[in-house]
């Protein structure tokens, strides 16, 4: 299923963790692709394993099983000195912009380090320069040089782990969550940037939220991942439009509408999310499911392509 | 959510602000410190012990006065030419404490330095791996620390014969266990902080995560345990000389000075007493400082 | 009529070595009995602040009531005495704090601290008290036989309702919620928010909804005051609010939020960013990053206008001050520096 124009191919991406308890099935059998310059978005709640697709992708996590094709080559089994090079080409952008900045460090060390790394300057003037550059491609004011993350507000220091993902020039970005942590005025305001950035170089994103009103303004695709698995899979104008899954069903009905007029019919979900430790076969959401009947607790649904597009793992639809 | 954000104190665009002013974090930790009066008190009793300490041989010459017996001065008390009198062998106690001042510090110092680098390395390899390199190394640490450090003191400086360099080495080597246990910990709950990852994204190799942004992350701890240790290291010195172990006569050092005037203690106290109320306001001043870097320094680290 | 609560011309300040931290600025807001207010602001606007304030709650030093009264079924409640402060809070006035994982005493067992708060204000005890908790943990979904377990067998959701059953265990006459979902996750947020919305009719609650969340407004609350800087920029009826929002804060959060239901390209942000407490902009606080300032917006300080009924809002340009401009979201277009 490969596509000519590719950048990033996943098959079979698995991450298992051992805990006290038993094995954690973080993420369990994901596939997807993402073309040059478009943006795929990955939702789900908490426990889905999506924050950990992301960093598995990345090799931030080892993955257990999988492959990650970039640019056709694999990288899981990439040496080290292989994998810096490719780690020019993938950057990710950190949900918490107080935690992913080195509370030590100025702004221009923190933007100027991966430069530092990878010897792309030769003069500390070479330095300095390529800084200022990328704090103004994010919109930094060139007095924030030497001032330290915990001085700057929350939306400041996201633009500065922006500038940071984007000093190396990478084809590729994963967005952990990049804006759940600011308020609603600053979000906006670091989307119409991200934004920018993807039309002006061509970026390539995955872009990890549990916000799906978000992710429908952000994305030309959608994922939904249920504890470790994605559920379903389409075109964000198709998913919106006619969600096929219960589970996205439900997570599209939960979302409160800040209008009064439009009441969209709610579906609760009885109970909590089952346990990841482990995990009895069949469908995961059964638990939980409107829908579910005996033979959904037997067999373990496939990402069937039901539609042009669109993809469901379910198997009342 | 609306704790993070809120955390900031937001840069005044509108006030002009020289491109190249460093707001460096220690200005904000000594903002702190300053406005903590008794830390400022044991800060200014270092600074009058260092300065004695720099200047001992403008302040007394030490081979005209320091060792210099005078037998017809002998345990004489406190007078215009003699400030805090003369020991049981004539010299003058005030020189005598002043040249002692030099030998504690310079043992302190050293000492807690070895034992930082050494102890401190430990540790952050320890802390950093995790798993079977983590064990071996800690349960080495466990082993030591299980002797008591002034008898491990005694054992080493047994070996290696009573000197200053050897006493620095002992006292270095006893304390390495503590240092690596405390930086172990402070990298443990750094390691996993996101900034960690995001190094790792950009490549950085385990080496630079180390040094460049655990170990700056992880100093405040360390800078505590070292002014604390700085005043054990000068207790273990004085300990170590009363019992003949450390600095050997004539050099003078207050633990000694301590020991050779016990037999006085009737009818010249002067001796001990003057060497033995050094070394409690040293070790006072040193912990008023400790505590109150703590303090200043917590802040910053709840953030 | 006798309003439940009636707040006037409130001011917290936080005296700090960093300077005067106008926390609340001359608020005014009113509840009757069963109604929910909702109180929409971000970080930094003062809500929670307020909160506090209510319950006595501010801790002081460094922070400080600098004026005004809040009216509590007719008594002023900065004026009595601790002793019966006491007595209000967790039993007429209760109060949920934004975080579920850290509001319960983890030593303690969920029965024990819904019993707590029933044995501090009621004459019951032991057994009573904790057939009542049992029977509490019913009323929010979860089983009784539940109620020897520890806050960490508990999921976020879980959690939060047990805070719920806590807060309602007294049958309080208002309850203030502060951004009660945020933590959650979006399914659980809607479990919850019904969870509350039910109790409060089943028990006639007057609630104060913090939150930033404009869906949760439409969801659950009757009125909402909208705050910024510490003041109140705009209060008005529900109704009036989503169909006629006057004041260009309010437009511009209207305008950040991503709409599920239209195809919008871009955002329409407000520019800039919050003002700093210790030293807010003379005038307007929101003249700054306001599209439709005039220089006259710097100088005077806006008053209450009347837009509608009860819907009244801030802004110069309903006093006759400013032209009124009919409002969009602007976008700016180009790239901003901050």
């Amino acid at each position: 299923m490969a596509a000519s124009n590719a950048l990033l191919e996943v098959r079979g991406l698995k991450k298992h963790f051992k805990t006290p308890k038993g094995l954690l099935h973080a993420v369990d059998g994901v596939n997807f692709t993402i073309e040059k310059g478009r943006t795929l978005g990955i939702v789900g709640e908490s426990g889905c394993g999506k924050s950990t697709t992301g960093r598995a992708i990345l090799r931030l996590h080892e993955p257990t099983a999988g492959e990650i094709l970039f640019e056709g080559k694999n990288i899981v089994d990439m040496s080290k000195q292989e994998m810096q090079k490719i780690r020019r080409e993938m950057q990710i952008i950190f949900q918490d912009p107080f935690a992913s900045l080195n509370p030590r460090m100025t702004v221009s060390e923190i933007i100027g380090e991966p430069l530092l790394i990878h010897k792309l300057v030769s003069s500390k003037e070479e330095l300095e320069k390529k800084v200022e550059e990328l704090m103004t491609l994010v919109g930094l004011s060139e007095r924030l040089l030497n001032a330290y993350p915990h001085e700057l507000d929350g939306g400041r220091r996201q633009r500065i782990g922006i500038a940071r993902a984007l000093a190396l020039n990478p084809k590729f970005i994963v967005c952990d969550e990049p804006v759940s942590a600011l308020d609603v005025s600053i979000q906006a305001q670091v989307l119409n940037l991200m934004q920018d950035l993807q039309e002006e170089l061509g970026l390539t994103f995955m872009f990890i939220t549990h916000d799906l009103s978000v992710v429908k303004h952000f994305s030309d695709d959608i994922g939904v991942m249920y504890l470790g698995q994605m559920v379903e899979k389409a075109a964000s104008k198709d998913l919106f439009a006619d969600p096929l899954h219960p589970y996205t069903k439900a997570l599209l009905s939960a979302i409160p509408v800040p209008s009064l007029t439009h009441k969209r019919e709610r579906v609760t979900l009885e109970g909590e999310i089952t346990s990841p430790i482990n995990p009895a076969p069949g469908c995961r959401f059964a638990a939980r499911c409107p829908l579910a009947n005996d033979s959904c607790k037997k067999a373990d649904p496939e990402l069937r392509e039901v539609k042009p597009g669109h993809f469901v793992a379910c198997h009342m639809v | 959510m609306s704790s993070v954000s809120n955390a900031a104190k937001p840069v005044d665009l509108d006030k002009p602000k020289a491109k190249n002013k460093k707001r460096s974090q220690w200005a904000e930790v000594w903002r702190r410190l300053k406005k903590n009066k008794m830390a400022m008190v044991g800060l200014a009793i270092i600074g009058a012990i260092v300065f004695c300490a720099i200047f001992a041989d403008v302040i007394a010459d030490y081979d005209s006065v320091v060792i210099k017996q005078n037998l017809k001065a002998r345990m004489e008390g406190p007078s215009a030419e003699h400030i805090l009198g003369t020991d049981e062998f004539g010299r003058d106690i005030f020189a005598r404490m002043v040249h002692g001042a030099r030998v504690s510090l310079q043992v302190g110092l050293i000492a807690v330095g070895l034992a930082i680098g050494i102890g401190g390395s430990l540790g952050a390899i320890a802390g950093y791996y995790g798993g079977r390199l983590d064990n071996i190394i800690m349960r080495c640490m466990d082993v030591f620390l299980a002797i008591p450090s002034i008898l491990l003191a005694i054992a080493i400086v047994s070996a290696l014969g009573p000197s200053l360099f050897n006493l620095m080495l002992a006292i270095g080597i006893s304390s390495v266990p503590s240092y690596a246990r405390i930086v172990r910990a402070s990298v443990l709950s750094i390691r996993d902080q996101e900034f960690i990852e995001a190094a790792r994204a950009i490549g950085a190799n385990d080496f630079r995560i180390i040094t460049k942004h655990i170990i700056p992350n992880a100093l405040a701890p360390v800078i505590v345990q070292a002014t604390l240790g700085v005043a054990g290291a000068i207790l273990s010195t004085a300990g170590l000389s009363f019992i003949g172990m450390g600095i050997q006569p004539p050099a003078p050092e207050w633990g000694a000075m301590l020991s050779g005037g016990r037999q006085y203690l009737r009818y010249a106290a002067h001796i001990t007493a003057f060497p033995g109320v050094a070394i409690m306001i040293t070790i006072l001043a040193l912990n008023l400082l400790g505590d109150g870097l703590r303090d200043a320094l917590d802040p910053r680290l709840k953030s | 009529m006798s309003k439940l609560l009636k707040i006037n011309d409130l001011s917290i300040h936080y005296l700090t070595e960093d300077g005067d931290v106008k926390a609340v600025n001359n608020i005014n807001l009113e509840l009757d009995a069963g109604e929910t207010l909702g109180l929409v602001g971000e970080t930094g606007a003062g809500k929670t602040t307020t909160a506090l304030g209510i319950m006595r709650l501010v801790p002081n030093p460094p922070g400080e009531v600098t004026s005004g009264t809040i009216e509590f079924e007719g008594r002023d409640l900065m004026k009595i005495p601790e002793e019966e402060m006491r007595m209000i809070r967790g039993n007429k006035i209760s109060m949920i704090f934004q975080d579920p994982m850290t509001s319960l005493n983890p030593v303690m067992t969920v029965g024990e601290q819904i019993a707590e708060v029933i044995e501090i204000h009621q004459d019951i005890a032991g057994k009573e008290a904790m057939d009542k908790a049992g029977d509490m943990l019913e009323l929010v979904g979860i089983p009784a036989t539940r109620v020897n377990d520890y806050p960490h067998q508990f999921s976020g959701g879980m959690k939060q309702r047990v805070v719920i059953a806590i807060s309602l265990a007294c049958n309080p006459q208002l309850l203030i919620a502060d951004e009660p979902t945020t933590a959650l996750d979006v399914t659980i947020q809607a479990q919850v928010l019904d969870l509350m919305r039910n109790l409060k009719k089943e028990f006639n609650t007057a609630m104060m909804m913090i939150t930033h969340d404009l869906g949760v407004v439409a969801e659950v609350c009757d009125k909402v005051a909208i705050m910024y800087a510490g003041e109140v920029i705009e209060y008005a009826p529900i109704q009036q609010l989503f169909e006629n929002p006057s004041h260009p804060y309010t437009h511009g959060l209207f305008g950040s939020i991503p709409n599920l239901d239209e195809e919008v390209t871009r955002l329409t942000p407000i520019t800039g960013l919050m003002p700093d407490p210790t030293d807010l902009p003379s005038g307007c606080t929101f003249h700054p990053r306001c599209p439709y300032a005039k220089p006259i917006c710097a100088q005077q300080a806006p008053k209450n206008s009347v837009v509608e009924g009860e819907h009244r809002v801030k802004c110069l340009m309903f006093e006759g001050l400013v032209d009124k401009v009919s409002i969009k979201g602007t976008d700016q277009g180009k790239k901003e520096v901050v």
